[in-house]
């Protein structure tokens, strides 16, 4: 990614207040152009009433939102044209078919609805043989997938996508993955994710934020967030009387998680995981196998006190 | 905008409760024309009985032009009811489908979307009108055929057959008017809450608590009866008065064209305005 990159959404010390309830506090966000950015965050920390706002659902109390470099407060709706989303529930006119409530939306967003390119999409998204079904008909899958269709018809420059693989099954799930990989690795479009299922997140996306209680927590690239993070490293022992021994009397022993039959979970950094390794071998101990678990997850439940 | 009023048009007529009024108005003229095709000429004749001693009566009087003046009569009361049905919908069902959230997110901004919803509702609205007159009257004139029009009030009123046509499509015109007052009701509510049925009941029981207000028209709703829409339901019979009473035509007018304007205020109003949650 290229860092001069333009900004697409640009949030700068936005505020939502319910009555007596501030959804969002002074949340900032910079999501520059061809990302895949994945929008994290506890239960009830925000994420939905930033997107609403972000798509004009909603009013904030305070605070810009940059859509393409223009304030969203001052710019005509024409932006919308260039973003496509699905918010939470993938909700559509159920007494009406999968194609006519495709073609609806689609018009409305200026994409070419003709039966050729609705059927196009429809099959892109798995729901070819059933195009002409009621929605009412649909499993949650299938309005996900059909959610995901009205969200690219018009060929959108940016995706803002709340929870997009909610219902679908695992296929499902890969499927979608790898349409939004596509989207940003071949077509340079901007994705903006949110969800709650971590992996799915860290196996797409290149930058997250974290946020809670309305505020961002941290933001950056998946890759630096988790170099300087703290991680789970379960260290296998030839002889555990022996290293647990030698490590009691150190430092290391504040590292210690938990010491099972044969193995020791460490918390511990990039830098601290090499130094032990120097460790042991300096006490001679043999080590059979070291297994980092080193993802999102665990950063999330660090940073955020594993409210989720 | 023609999209939207389009795919806005599309909604309504793809569902069912929007054909219930259709059917039921259907049905009613229908049973009305047969019991007038059958009991007419008593019910004329029991009408006139008490005037017969001072008038001699020529021709048919059972014709389409009377019985189509007591099926308006009757149904005007009803059509309301069946009008709240979808107006009532109109926004709540967006809101109770989720529907906003995706229909909100386009290019189209909310007064666009919202004006599309309204001038559709309005077309069915006016749909309607045309339904009841192509029944009651079309059908009638084709049943009974056409004559001089007896109007039985505090006096006798005899339209010539050839003043009547005119008169009765500018009292469609004044029915239709206010029936969008209670069109415009029903959409006002629907644009505050998140279930139609809200609405729905909240519009019939301001036209039912309205409707008694205006019976009663002594003291204090001496002044509030002529600012209620109800008063103006009627108000297609000032059109079969001689002279016709043109003052009383343009207030009530005026008086329904200030309600829409001013209930359309408050929708677009608060509509463009609120946060969508659901």
């Amino acid at each position: 990614m290229n860092m001069d990159n333009q900004s697409v959404v640009k949030i700068t010390n936005l505020v939502k207040e319910f009555k007596n309830i501030k959804a969002v506090d002074n949340l900032s966000l910079d999501i520059k152009e061809g990302v895949l950015f994945g929008f994290l965050g506890p239960n009830g920390a925000g994420k939905s009433t930033t997107i609403r706002i972000i798509l004009s659902l909603m009013r904030s109390t305070s605070g810009k939102i940059e859509l393409f470099g223009k304030d969203l407060s001052q710019s005509d709706r024409y932006v919308f044209s260039k973003i496509g989303a699905l918010v939470e529930r993938p909700d559509f006119y159920t007494y009406l078919s999968a194609i006519k409530n495709l073609e609806f939306f689609g018009k409305l967003s200026g994409a070419d609805t003709s039966k050729k390119n609705l059927y196009k999409y429809l099959d892109l998204v798995g729901l070819a043989g059933r195009e002409k079904d009621k929605v009412k008909t649909y499993s949650m899958g299938m309005k996900q997938r059909l959610g995901i269709a009205q969200a690219i018809i018009h060929n959108p420059d940016l995706l803002i996508l709340d929870e997009p693989t909610n219902g679908l099954d695992p296929m499902g799930m890969k499927e979608i993955r790898e349409l939004l990989t596509d989207l940003v690795e071949n077509q340079g479009k901007t994705v903006f994710i949110s969800s709650h299922i971590l992996k799915e997140v860290e196996s797409m996306a290149t930058n997250v934020a974290i946020i809670d209680k309305g505020k961002t927590i941290i933001e950056g690239s998946v890759e630096e967030l988790l170099a300087s993070s703290i991680m789970k490293v379960t260290f296998k022992f030839e002889n555990l009387e022996l290293a647990s021994q030698e490590i009691r009397t150190t430092d290391w022993n504040k590292h210690i998680e938990t010491i099972n039959q044969n193995s020791i979970l460490f918390n511990l950094d990039k830098k601290q995981t090499s130094n032990l390794i120097q460790f042991f071998a300096g006490k001679s101990i043999d080590i059979y196998s070291i297994v980092p678990q080193n993802n999102l997850e665990n950063y999330f439940i660090q940073i955020t006190g594993g409210n989720n | 905008m023609k999209n939207l009023i389009q795919f806005e048009l599309f909604k309504i007529f793809s569902k069912w409760r929007t054909y219930t009024g259709f059917i039921v108005i259907g049905l009613l003229v229908v049973v009305i024309q047969l019991v007038m095709g059958v009991e007419g000429q008593n019910f004329i004749d029991a009408a006139t009985s008490s005037m017969k001693s001072n008038f001699d009566f020529q021709g048919d009087l059972l014709n389409a032009y009377m019985i189509n003046r007591i099926i308006l009569q009757t149904l005007i009361v009803w059509v309301p009811f069946l009008i709240t049905l979808v107006a009532g919908d109109m926004l709540a069902g967006e809101a109770s489908l989720g529907t906003y959230r995706l229909l909100l997110i386009r290019p189209a901004s909310r007064l666009q979307v919202i004006s599309a919803k309204y001038i559709s509702g309005i077309i069915y609205t006016f749909v309607f009108m045309v339904w009841i007159v192509l029944l009651s009257l079309g059908l009638g004139i084709l049943s009974f055929g056409t004559g001089d029009m007896i109007v039985i009030g505090n006096s006798i009123l005899i339209i010539p057959e050839n003043d009547v046509f005119w008169r009765y499509m500018l009292a469609y015109g004044i029915a239709t008017l206010s029936m969008m007052v209670v069109f415009t009701v029903a959409f006002t509510f629907s644009a505050f809450v998140q279930n139609s049925l809200g609405p729905i009941f909240t519009t019939m029981g301001l036209v039912i608590g309205f409707s008694i207000l205006n019976v009663f028209n002594t003291g204090i709703l001496e002044y509030i009866n002529p600012i209620l829409f109800t008063t103006y339901t009627n108000s297609w019979k000032l059109l079969f008065e001689n002279p016709l009473n043109f003052n009383n035509i343009y207030l009530a007018l005026s008086v329904l064209f200030v309600h829409i304007v001013v209930l359309l205020l408050i929708t677009f109003t608060y509509f463009n305005k609120k946060d969508i949650s659901s």
